[in-house]
Order: C-alpha cells, then sequence, then structure tokens
C-alpha cells in the first residue's frame, strides 16, 4: 500500500494496527457486563432454577397435569370429558345407546366424516380453512358412482379416477390460494358451489346412481371381520407397536445423553393404551366384529400423524402455521406446503365422501350436502386442532367425530327431529370453537402461545 | 505495509451503490468484515443501514459495485446464495415459530433425518452441545418458543443463524427491547462468536452495546460511508458527531491525525 490518502487506506491502518500491536483490549475484558461467563468444561447443562421440572411417578404426572390445564393446554381433555359427557347422557336416557350393536355401527358411521375431517385438520394446522370438503366429497362419490355403475369402468380404475379428483382439486384451491394470493375461505368457498354444480352434471338427469353394493367401495365400507382375533389381533398390535417405539426410543435417548421417558411413565401409557384398545376390541367383537372402514380410518389416521409429526414435510406444515415469514426465511417452499396441504385436504375429502356414498348405497344430488360441511370442520375442531394454526393432531379427527357421531346417533335413538339435531350440532361447534378460543387466552397468558 | 495485511477479508464491499426509484439508498459503500471481528454498523434511520444489510443477504441486488468474498467476487441474488456463501442473518423481528419447540426452531429448514424420517434425538443432543458450547442457558430444548422470554428468543435466534457454520453473521438490532440482563447476555454471546473466529455485523443504535463489543464501527450518513473508526482509538462522541454530521467531514478529521491513531 501506498500512504495515498485514499478511503482504504483506513482498513489499512487498522489492519496495521491489529497486526503489530496489540493492544491490552485484545483480552476479553474482565469485569462488568461484558465479561464473559466462566463455564467449566464438564459443567452440567446449567437448568434455569425458575423452570418447574416435573416430578417423576404419579405425583409428578398429577402436578404436570395440573399446571398444564391451568395454563390452557388442554389438548384432547376438553373432547374425551365431553365424549363421557355425552354418552353418560344418552346411556341413561336409553340403554340401547351404549349396546354393542349401536357402538358398533357408530364406529362405522364416523369414518366418512372423519376421514374429511382428517384433511380439515391438515389445511387447520395452517391456519386456512377450506370451506369446500363437503362439495367435493359429493362430486368424487359421483365421479365413481357414475364411472362403475353408468359406464361400467373397472372399479379400481374408477376409484383412483375418484381419489385422483379430489387431488387436481386441492391442486386447482392451492393454486388460487398460494400463487394468486386469493383467500383460502373465497377460493374453497367459491369451490363449494363450484364443484356441488358440476356433481349436478355429472350424476346427470336421473340424478340418483345406486351403487352395486359389490363394488369394491361398498366392501370397503361394509366388510366386517368376524373372527375375535381380528379385533383383538389389532389391539395388540398397536399395543406392542406403541411399546416398542417408546423403549426404542428411550434406548436411543439414553444412549445420546439426552432426557428420556422413565420406564413408569412408557408403562403408564402403554397400559392406558391397551385398556382403551382392548375395550374397544372387545365392545366390537360383542357385536359382528371389526369392520374394516375403521381399520382403514385408523391406518389413515397413525399414518398421517406419522408425516405431521416425524418427518419434515410435517414439520414444516406446522412452522407455517407459526410463522409464514419464519418459515419462508427457513428456506421453506411456502407456496408448494400450502398447494400440498390442500391436495391431501381435498383427496381426503374424495375418500370421506367414497365412504358416505357406501354408506347410503348411491350418490344422489344430496350427496356432501347439509351438514357434513360443518360436521367435519367442527369434528377437526372439536378433537382440538386449532383454528388458529399451528396445533392439532389427526388424532382429533378420530375424537371429534366420535362427539359429532355421538350427539346425531343418541339423537336418532330418541327420535328427535332434524331442527333439534341441527340447533344441538351447532351448539356443540360453537362450544368447541369458545373452548379453542378461550385455551387460546390463557395459553397467551401463561406464555405458551 | 502490504506485509501487514492478513489474508484477505471474508467479506468486502467496493463501492456499492443502490438506488430505489428517485432515492440513492446506497453510494459508493467501502465495507470490509475480517474472520474473528465484529464490526458495528451504525447511523441515523434512513442512513442505509438496513439496504446494506439486504444486499448482503441476498434480498436486493447492487446496482454498482461488488462483492468480495474471501477476495473472489460474487454476485448473491437470493438469500440462498448468501447462505451457501456463509453469511447467516438474524433480522430483527428473528422470524422464529412460537408453536415449535428450540429444537425445532434450530433445525427449521434443515432438519435432520434418518431413514427418512427426522431424527429427533439427534437434533436435540446437537441443540444441546451448541447452545452448551454459547453457554446459553434455556430451561429446556423442548419448550415452544412462545414460553421464552425476549432475550431467551434473541439467542435462539442467534444460535440458529449458526446451524449452518456460517463465516459472517449479521445481527440486525439483536439488544433492541431486551432488558439489561438480557442485552449482557447477547452481547456475551457476540463476543463467543467472535472468539469462534467468525466475522461479526452488528447493527446497533445503542452506542454503549457499540464501544463494549465492536472492534471497528462503520459509520453509514445519507447512503454513504462516513468514516470507519477503531473502537480503541475513538470516542463515542466522535462516532455519534459523525453519524449525526454535525462534523463537516469525520474522515478527514481523523486523516488529519491518523498517524497518532496508531501509535
Amino acid at each position: 500500500m501506498t500512504d495515498d490518502p485514499q478511503a482504504p487506506k483506513q482498513e489499512g491502518r487498522y489492519e496495521e494496527g491489529r497486526a503489530h500491536h496489540p493492544l491490552p483490549e485484545d483480552s476479553m475484558p474482565v469485569g462488568g457486563v461484558n465479561a464473559p461467563v466462566p463455564v467449566a468444561p464438564d459443567a452440567t447443562p446449567a437448568v434455569d432454577p425458575r423452570l418447574i421440572v416435573r416430578q417423576e411417578g404419579i405425583a409428578g404426572y398429577l402436578g404436570e397435569f395440573r399446571r398444564r390445564v391451568s395454563s390452557g393446554e388442554l389438548g384432547s381433555l376438553p373432547v374425551v370429558l365431553a365424549l363421557i359427557v355425552i354418552w353418560a347422557v344418552f346411556g341413561s336416557l336409553n340403554s340401547s345407546f351404549l349396546s354393542a350393536q349401536n357402538l358398533s355401527n357408530l364406529s362405522q358411521q364416523i369414518v366418512g366424516t372423519g376421514m374429511i375431517a382428517i384433511g380439515v385438520v391438515f389445511v387447520l394446522l395452517l391456519g386456512e380453512i377450506d370451506l369446500s370438503v363437503g362439495s367435493v366429497s359429493g362430486l368424487c362419490a359421483a365421479i365413481f358412482a357414475v364411472l362403475d355403475v353408468t359406464h361400467g369402468v373397472n372399479q379400481w380404475v374408477a376409484l383412483i379416477c375418484a381419489i385422483l379428483s379430489g387431488t387436481m382439486i386441492g391442486l386447482l384451491h392451492g393454486f388460487f390460494f398460494a400463487r394468486v394470493g386469493v383467500p383460502a375461505f373465497v377460493v374453497t368457498l367459491a369451490g363449494n358451489l363450484g364443484w356441488n354444480g358440476l356433481m349436478l352434471q355429472v350424476l346427470g338427469s336421473s340424478g340418483t346412481v345406486n351403487l352395486s353394493g359389490k363394488d369394491i367401495v361398498s366392501r370397503l365400507y361394509s366388510t366386517i371381520y368376524g373372527q375375535q382375533f381380528a379385533a383383538y389381533g389389532l389391539a395388540t398390535a398397536a399395543v406392542l407397536l406403541f411399546l416398542g417405539a417408546a423403549l426404542l426410543d428411550t434406548r436411543r435417548r439414553r444412549a445420546a445423553g439426552v432426557p428420556y421417558r422413565p420406564v413408569t411413565d412408557i408403562a403408564l401409557r402403554t397400559a392406558v393404551l391397551a385398556i382403551v384398545a382392548y375395550l374397544a376390541a372387545y365392545t366390537l367383537n360383542q357385536y359382528k366384529g371389526l369392520p374394516l372402514a375403521l381399520l382403514v380410518f385408523l391406518i389413515f389416521i397413525v399414518v398421517l400423524d406419522f408425516v405431521l409429526r416425524r418427518t419434515s414435510y410435517g414439520r414444516q406444515v406446522f412452522a407455517l402455521g407459526g410463522n409464514i415469514e419464519g418459515a419462508r426465511r427457513a428456506g421453506i417452499n411456502v407456496p408448494w406446503i400450502r398447494m400440498s396441504v390442500f391436495m391431501i385436504c381435498s383427496t381426503m375429502a374424495a375418500i370421506g365422501g367414497l365412504f358416505l356414498a357406501a354408506q347410503i348405497q348411491s350418490a344422489s344430488q344430496t350427496s356432501g350436502g347439509g351438514n357434513l360441511l360443518m360436521n367435519a370442520i367442527a369434528a377437526a375442531v372439536i378433537g382440538g386442532t386449532s383454528l388458529f394454526g399451528g396445533r392439532g393432531s389427526t388424532w382429533s379427527a378420530l375424537l371429534g367425530a366420535l362427539v359429532i357421531g355421538s350427539i346425531l346417533s343418541g339423537m336418532n335413538i330418541q327420535g328427535l327431529s332434524n331442527a333439534f339435531q341441527f340447533m344441538i350440532t351447532g351448539a356443540v361447534l360453537l362450544a368447541a370453537v369458545v373452548i379453542d378460543s378461550l385455551a387460546r387466552r390463557t395459553q397467551k397468558a401463561a406464555g405458551r402461545a | 505495509m502490504a506485509t501487514a495485511t492478513p489474508a484477505h477479508p471474508v467479506l468486502a464491499l467496493r463501492g456499492v451503490s443502490k438506488r430505489f426509484g428517485a432515492v440513492q439508498a446506497l453510494t459508493d459503500i467501502e465495507l470490509e468484515v475480517h474472520t474473528g471481528e465484529v464490526v458495528a454498523l451504525v447511523g441515523d434511520n434512513g442512513a442505509g443501514k438496513s439496504t446494506l444489510v439486504k444486499t448482503i443477504a441476498g434480498v436486493n441486488q447492487p446496482d454498482a459495485g461488488v462483492i468480495e468474498w474471501e477476495g473472489h467476487e460474487v454476485s448473491i441474488h437470493r438469500p440462498q446464495d448468501a447462505q451457501h456463501l456463509g453469511v447467516a442473518t438474524v433480522y430483527q423481528d428473528l422470524a422464529l415459530c412460537d408453536n415449535l419447540d428450540v429444537v425445532g426452531n434450530l433445525f427449521l429448514g434443515r432438519e435432520l433425518k434418518r431413514f427418512g424420517v427426522l431424527d429427533e434425538v439427534e437434533m436435540e443432543k446437537r441443540s444441546r452441545t451448541l447452545l452448551d458450547t454459547l453457554s446459553i442457558r434455556i430451561p429446556s430444548v423442548r419448550i415452544p418458543i412462545a414460553s421464552l422470554s425476549g432475550g431467551q428468543r434473541q439467542v435462539v435466534a442467534i444460535a440458529r443463524s449458526l446451524i449452518g457454520s456460517p463465516k459472517v453473521v449479521i445481527l440486525d438490532e439483536p439488544t433492541a427491547a431486551l432488558g439489561v440482563e438480557q442485552t449482557a447476555q447477547v452481547l456475551d454471546l457476540v463476543e463467543r462468536l467472535r472468539g469462534q473466529g467468525l466475522g461479526v455485523i452488528l447493527i446497533s443504535h445503542n452506542m454503549a452495546d457499540v464501544m463494549a463489543v465492536a472492534d471497528r464501527v462503520a459509520v453509514l450518513r445519507l447512503g454513504r460511508n462516513n468514516g470507519v473508526f477503531e473502537r480503541r482509538s475513538t470516542t463515542q462522541e466522535e462516532i455519534i458527531s459523525a453519524i449525526t454530521g454535525a462534523t463537516d467531514n469525520a474522515v478527514t478529521r481523523r486523516q488529519a491525525r491518523g498517524t497518532e491513531g496508531t501509535q
């Protein structure tokens, strides 16, 4: 460098000072707020003394439970309570409600709405809504029925066409929402009307297409595995799978030196799962056995729950529900995630629609209409998936569909008119949303949202 | 003197200019960041600090001038380009996901996988190691960000920027809206980043913070360089007068007494 007094000279002078004359301050400051905190190399990770540490054992469980409830992390607690109350009320009004036959039928009847609700859970996780699921389910059922019955297409081809139609519809919704930027509720509200119109067109002049009863969709719905082994085997498999996964996870965590679940904790959870699973299996076996529809529903829940919690795709969905800008800056392809979620939602709506068609053995002009849309969204919200995005699970579709299904079934047994049914279902949905809003407010106050 | 200059600065801006419509936001900006050095970037509102940072981070492209990375000219078109080079930016709004836990946020967008499935155990282990090496104290790495304090969120955001092993970290007002103790924590963290050989660009309005941790202070005024000061041989008053333009020209004043500063 020359002595020419140009601007870069400043840097040069600085470098010289840095290289040749190490100043006393080059060592870290020794006092004041900026002095580094001395940390022994093998010091255990410092735990904030203000943190409430959960005790082990049952007492710790209860304490943790109380703390979570008071800070608004209700999870599936309200819905479980609601289910107990509903079953107790209808059971006391009419003993046939809690009969094995009614509960078995219930487990089949909830599948259609529940499948749609799984898709709604995905959209709700983004903090968005899909108001077209009812119409889409009706349209896809109509596509299957017309292809299979009217045109005599191979039933598998018809099934795949119907489901893929749902996916394509979701892609269209997602495109307008994510790429064009139209609010999701407007896109799907337009879709609600538009797809309903297309369904009427597909069904044609007759308006109703009856299923043969021997096609794949009808068999998916009506098949019941009568052997005692089926239901108990499924329960056993579920319990063993849960236990195995929990033990494996604990072993890996212990080996890696990160906190792990104590064995008592795992035992308690497994016991609760076993009680519920075997009780359900026993009830189903009291009547006809394990319905295939329920099995398919459970498989969808477990697989999609795995996708949400254990894959980076699911993590990205949750991230979008939490902070869109944060997700974008983390390099997540926001439009793609949005479109794919709407595709999943409409696909699940199509699958749900097929089960609903199988339930009434036809695709008609009223398919996907009525309060199906409300029931599906209500099921997802009642089950504990937040309307505000970022919180939820596919299991809420099962719990919520059980609540909605139980109310409908109970009111049917009591012989209540549609007028009362609509009012009560509306009130239940409102209650669920109120609980969600209150829980969120409490979470904010407790610093959890 | 040439022998005294170490290897190329890790990041250098040479004559960078940026224009937005009728506004010349940046004019011939020169800036160098070396490894193991904290450069404070100060200036009044509208001085061009944010525009400069966005230029480095790839959000904006400069109209003129070059960006050099380890001595080579590079072009940064997208934020991803900057990330690939090794520039990590912590924006003022942190951009954390409240509903995800600390581990989820640290690894968001670059999750570790095992058989195609999230490897939670490995991520948790690495998170704890990272937080420990930075002496960050967080109640647990498994609690949602929503339950952390403002200072804890800031250090999590800074820690997240280190996951990709960057060479330069840009901190945009990291101590704004923090209390005394939390500010101290963040400044400690900045010194640890320097200790690990990272180049740090620290944007701040707080002169006390700047004087506490910066090695050099680069002043921007109305989109132009208005002097680069060595922290050890300058005073707060001198920097503030350069920021506000109270002196006719801080650069010439310093050049006038340039020799005595290095003795």
